[in-house]
């Protein structure tokens, strides 16, 4: 008897799209708990977010979330991807099997304009009216059946946030979804004729003839390919030689402009809404934005609130990670010795111990203050101030020449600049994104934390200026300062030079406030927590095992070994016969006039992994045992007695200094660099970011030790 | 006259939208097309940038962008 193979019904693919801030992530997150992939669309360094939906009666959905954009006329690599997935364009993602659109109730205009741009593509579709206790709330009635009608798409009423009317959503999701109908948009005659041409070649062009969207959307298909930058080899491809053809002579004959869509398009909103929406005298929700915004963007108290704000996130960074860190360090720790107490001597022990142990520690300890940052982000973005943030910023940023928008990505680097770069998304213009991102590690960020307090503890003495200023404190302050204004100025030199060009436009919606979504924020926790892990881990954990490698290969003979008075000096010795120690001798040349001597040029190297490993990598190569941290008394002793060749002491006030303003400018994290690889998709940007960095920290350093020397320090 | 030149609290409506760039498109397709009614609601606390209302939400722009925004008093 044959058996007959039934193979599992291929999930329905449905794109997700909608403006920023009409409750999209909420939604996502809703209907696909965290059943999420989170990865990136290749070529472009645009997130790909997708994730499958338990819809009814077992039917699931794979749910492609659209980057959030205000129309299909793309102005940034997002929203191309958007209009690329929407049209069939990307290669690697083919076109969606039906639409999800979210739109706000509250703001149903506006919201409309991509929504009725989506429909003219034809595209089973179905509209989310998201918010509608906000739009309530707001006075504005919409009538969803009305809407339906209008528009020609089924219209579901829905809160996201509470999970309101998602089951009706869901059904109709699990079912077959119409082709809309919407209502026909009146152009001006040059861009009609030239649609129609177009339209007309889709609807002909054989390769395609039996595709759903083309039977049903061709003069929203050509709408869109005519007010857009598609290459038409492109364009070509899918939807057949004579579209490619046609699109060619079409945009050599008349220059159309998207915004010629624009007056037509509202004006045909204008009908529906007026239709669909009631307005009443009464707004609530406004008026408290209203009364909110009175004080967080006053002239004086939007400041003051602004800093307060900015202190608290930045202070809860450092003081609420405090314990999870050392929580981190205890269980290293205790790893560490339940490992050498249980593995035989010998060097695989050591690599375990002192290179993969050590080395994932480094990383895992910085976790708490990567969630903690996005908590506070995630608030900051969900309830509606990070809109303000950038409105009360950008003119500030914009002395520089950068958009109010870099703030965050800026501030957020001072936890650490992996999550800091990848924050640059929300940037759309390239020149303002790379400049952001090119300034960005020289915020001082937590790794520099333990050479600061190393330092700082060892060479600066506790004197109080005026009677109250900790002098040890105000060295530490100043380190953030000078980060702080060497990016400023390096901004403004990129700005005049290499990403030259006027400035971009703001043009930020400023949202009505709203109580953040809980499930939003632990979300973005758990996306920025998963993919620091996985990012820097690995980097990081290679890293720590070739440089443990390093440190302590090739070993000097046993001869050697044996002449030597104790251990402390065995380690020693070890260290500098490794590679590590060959490469600072080296090196000690191109260093010595920072006031550093070959012991310090292994730091350094040790450095490249993660700036923190610096202290670690001092230890060992002053030998005073691998598990060193930045408040043990030994090493800082080591260093005052280590000498020149010809008697001066090597660590004077002024090498630390040397070392703070060194530590402060280099770029000395290969994570950040395969980051910025990853974000920019070039070597050339992190080369270029290693060179300038090193170059100018190089050159401050050698100031700021001649300087201290001057000084007498 | 141009929407930088209006007032905290002034209303207005749109004329035309000068230029032809991206700023300039991105302007009509956030709903500043020719006859919409708008509102200045006020000025960040160094002066720049701007928030005004249009259709229903409030938008925040440049002064230098909205100097584009022919307007004219209502």
């Amino acid at each position: 008897m044959p058996t007959e193979v039934i193979a599992p019904p291929k999930l329905r693919r449905i794109a997700l799209a909608g403006n920023p801030n009409a409750g999209k992530t909420t939604l996502f997150n809703a209907l696909t708990g965290m059943r999420q992939k989170v990865g990136n669309y290749p070529g472009v360094t645009v997130e790909k977010k997708e994730g499958q939906a338990r819809l009814i009666d077992g039917a699931q959905a794979t749910i492609l979330d659209l980057p959030g954009t205000y129309s299909l006329t793309p102005k940034s690599p997002d929203e191309e991807v958007a209009r690329d997935i929407l049209l069939g364009l990307r290669a690697d993602t083919p076109a969606p099997d039906a639409v999800l659109i979210v739109v706000d109730a509250s703001n149903l205009e506006r919201n409309l304009y991509l929504a009725t741009q989506i429909l003219e593509l034809g595209l089973p579709s179905v509209i989310a009216l998201n918010m509608v206790d906000v739009a309530t709330a707001a006075g504005k009635t919409v009538d969803a059946g009305q809407l339906a009608h209008d528009l020609g798409c089924p219209v579901f009423p829905i809160i996201a946030v509470r999970g309101e009317g998602l089951d009706a959503l869901r059904a109709e999701l699990a079912g077959d979804l119409p082709i809309p109908n919407p209502p026909a948009l009146d152009l001006p005659p040059a861009l009609e004729s030239a649609r129609t041409q177009l339209a007309r070649a889709i609807e002909t062009d054989s390769d395609n003839a039996a595709d759903v969207a083309v039977t049903s959307g061709p003069r929203g298909i050509a709408l869109r390919l005519l007010c857009g930058n598609a290459s038409a080899a492109t364009v070509a491809r899918v939807y057949g030689e004579n579209v490619g053809r046609v699109l060619d002579e079409v945009r050599a004959q008349n220059k159309v402009r998207p915004a010629q869509e624009s007056g037509p398009r509202y004006k045909m909103l204008g009908a529906v809404v007026t239709n669909a929406l009631e307005q009443s005298g009464r707004e609530l929700s406004q008026d408290f934005t209203d009364r909110a915004d009175a004080i967080l963007t006053h002239r004086v108290w939007g400041i003051v609130a602004f800093a307060a704000i900015v202190l608290l996130v930045f202070q809860s960074i450092y003081t609420f990670a405090n314990l999870p860190m050392a929580w981190i360090e205890a269980l290293q720790t205790h790893s560490q010795t339940f490992l050498s107490a249980h593995l035989p001597d010998g060097p695989l022990r050591d690599l375990l111990v002192d290179g993969v142990v050590a080395g994932v520690g480094a990383v895992l300890v910085f976790l708490p203050q990567i969630l903690i940052l996005f908590f506070f982000i995630g608030i900051l973005e969900d309830s509606g101030y990070m809109a303000r943030a950038a409105f009360i910023m950008d003119k500030t940023m914009g002395r520089v020449g950068l958009h109010g928008r870099s703030f965050i990505p800026l501030l957020s680097s001072f936890a650490c600049a992996i999550p800091g770069v990848m924050a640059t998304r929300t940037i759309s213009s390239r020149r303002d994104r790379m400049t952001t991102i090119l300034i960005a590690p020289l915020m001082s960020c937590s790794a520099r934390l333990p050479v600061y307090t190393l330092m700082i503890g060892a060479f600066i003495p506790e004197r109080y200026l005026f009677g109250f200023l900790s002098q040890r404190a105000t060295v530490m302050f100043s380190m953030y300062v000078l980060g702080v204004v060497v990016a400023m100025a390096a901004a403004y030199v990129f700005k005049k030079t290499i990403f030259k060009g006027p400035p971009p436009a703001l043009l930020l919606e400023l949202p009505p406030y709203k109580v953040p979504a809980p499930r939003n924020v632990i979300v973005t926790m758990w996306e920025r927590g998963s993919q620091f892990l996985i990012r820097a881990g690995t980097t990081i954990f290679a890293l720590s095992v070739i440089l443990w490698f390093a440190l302590n290969y090739p070993k000097p003979s046993p001869s050697q070994l044996a002449a030597q008075p104790d251990d402390n000096a065995r380690v020693a010795l070890i260290a500098r016969n490794s590679a590590a120690g060959t490469v600072g001798r080296f090196i000690e040349p191109t260093i010595a006039p920072l006031g550093y001597n070959w012991k310090i040029g292994v730091g350094l190297i040790g450095a490249m992994a993660a700036r923190e490993v610096f202290v670690s990598t001092m230890g060992t190569v002053y030998s005073v045992g691998a598990n060193t941290d930045e408040e043990s008394k030994p090493l800082r002793q080591k260093l005052g007695e280590d000498h020149w060749p010809d008697g001066r002491p090597v660590w004077t006030t002024a090498t630390a200094i040397s070392i703070l303003v060194y530590f402060v400018i280099a770029m000395q994290c290969v994570s950040t660099l395969a980051v910025v690889k990853r974000e920019t998709n070039s070597w050339k940007w992190p080369i270029f970011m290693q060179v300038y960095m090193t170059g100018l920290a190089w050159i401050a350093a050698f100031i700021a030790f001649h300087g201290a020397k001057m000084f007498g320090l | 006259m141009t929407l930088a030149d209006l007032n905290p609290g002034e209303r207005a409506r749109v004329l035309e939208i000068k230029g032809d760039d991206e700023a300039a498109d991105r302007l009509m397709e956030m709903g500043l097309v020719e006859d919409t009614p708008i509102q200045v609601i006020k000025f960040a606390p160094m002066g720049d940038p701007m928030e005004i209302a249009v259709r229903g939400y409030h938008l925040t722009l440049r002064k230098m962008e909205a100097a584009n925004v022919g307007v004219e008093k209502l």
